[in-house]
């Protein structure tokens, strides 16, 4: 081959979806042989280890966002069709819930009041600006979500989004040993706390775990989008009245 | 293959409904609420869709990924705070899980291991 076919060759490859798509399955499938050989250490969650050697990789090869999302959307395309499919989990145990409704809506007004009030109010007594803390408030519900609310209160979407991944990275990774601190034994319990708290990427640790965390994890995400997205203002409206 | 049939067209469903009627909600979760009523109606889950479904779920870390790579592209906007923000979302994520999880074990009736036993696959 020709050092033009060559290029040639490169650069077909990098203008097909097919190459990032590949890489986006095969990174992610090396990440989870990693973490299975680390006995499933939590810190070393697959998801993390993806975005981070995929951001490598874009950067050391100058690659746009734009041109790698081309390719990998066909992959992002599949939470629409995943999250439909809770359903059949959420059937199975449903019984579970039916028995736990009122632990639920318990933990979901405080958890959610936790979620909100200890991010905005660590923000302001290290300093942070307005900005960053109107950004920061609804980072526990899912991005979708937690981005139009910082959007309506004055906050900057694209910095909520960023600091909604990181609290899904943070929870997927750190949620296993808070439990084990706090001696939280139960699946649905563990499940709720992490979905509740950091959304749709703990909730698929949740599913690595065990179905029922899982099933419980996908819950506290929905109700817990709902719950930030009404809270979420009256906690400002209050907090400008206070100063 | 089915149950993916079925999983795109109620979420298909979904966004119509949320087009037309102008709910504040994704459309994915109007389809999860109707795949829930289908299989009350039926009352039970076919074997194909529990098996895909599962796979689905089992999977569900890496279908976070292409938008998690998109953050790359916002992080000089935190360069300049970055020590904060950590600090704020460590303390933030581990007030959340433990209370929740805490209060979810407290207000739980007992017995409720015994239930999860039997559901545990």
């Amino acid at each position: 081959m020709s050092a033009d076919g060559l290029v040639n060759g490169l650069e077909f490859l990098a203008a097909t979806p097919l190459l990032w798509l590949s890489l986006t399955l095969g990174v992610y499938l090396a990440a989870v042989l990693v973490n299975e050989r680390c006995n499933k250490m939590p810190l070393l969650n697959p998801t993390l280890l993806a975005i981070a050697s995929i951001v490598v990789v874009l950067t050391a090869t100058g690659t746009s966002y734009k041109r790698y999302f081309d390719g990998a959307q066909f992959i992002h395309f599949l939470l629409g069709p995943a999250i439909v499919a809770m359903a059949v989990p959420l059937y199975r145990h449903t019984e579970i819930i039916r028995k736990s409704a009122v632990a639920l809506f318990g933990a979901l007004g405080i958890g959610s009041l936790t979620a909100i009030l200890s991010s905005v109010l660590v923000v302001r007594s290290l300093g942070g600006g307005r900005e960053l803390w109107l950004s920061m408030a609804p980072k526990s519900a899912t991005a979708a979500i937690s981005m139009a609310i910082s959007g309506r209160i004055g906050g900057i979407p694209a910095l909520t989004a960023v600091l909604t991944i990181s609290t899904g990275i943070m929870g997927a990774c750190l949620a296993g040993y808070i439990l084990r601190l706090a001696g939280v034994k139960e699946w649905h319990a563990r499940g709720f706390a992490m979905g509740l708290s950091s959304h749709g990427i703990a909730t698929a640790r949740a599913f690595q775990e065990n179905e029922v965390a899982g099933t419980f994890a996908g819950l506290a995400m929905a109700l817990n989008g709902v719950a930030t997205a009404a809270l979420v203002p009256l906690i400002i409206k209050l907090l400008d009245r206070i100063g | 293959m089915s149950t993916i049939f079925v999983l795109i067209v109620l979420q298909l469903i979904g966004e119509s409904i949320v087009q037309v009627s102008g709910l504040p909600v994704p459309g994915a979760i109007i389809g999860l609420i109707l795949l829930y009523a289908i299989l009350m109606l039926r009352g039970q889950i076919p074997d194909e869709m529990s098996r895909t479904s599962g796979f689905l779920l089992q999977n569900l870390g890496v279908l976070f990924v292409p938008a998690g790579v998109g953050v790359i592209a916002y992080l000089p906007m935190i360069a300049t705070q970055w020590w904060i923000i950590l600090l704020v979302l460590l303390v933030s994520v581990c007030a959340t899980i433990a209370i929740t999880g805490l209060v979810v074990t407290r207000l739980s009736p007992r017995g409720i291991e015994a239930v999860e036993a039997v559901a545990r696959p």
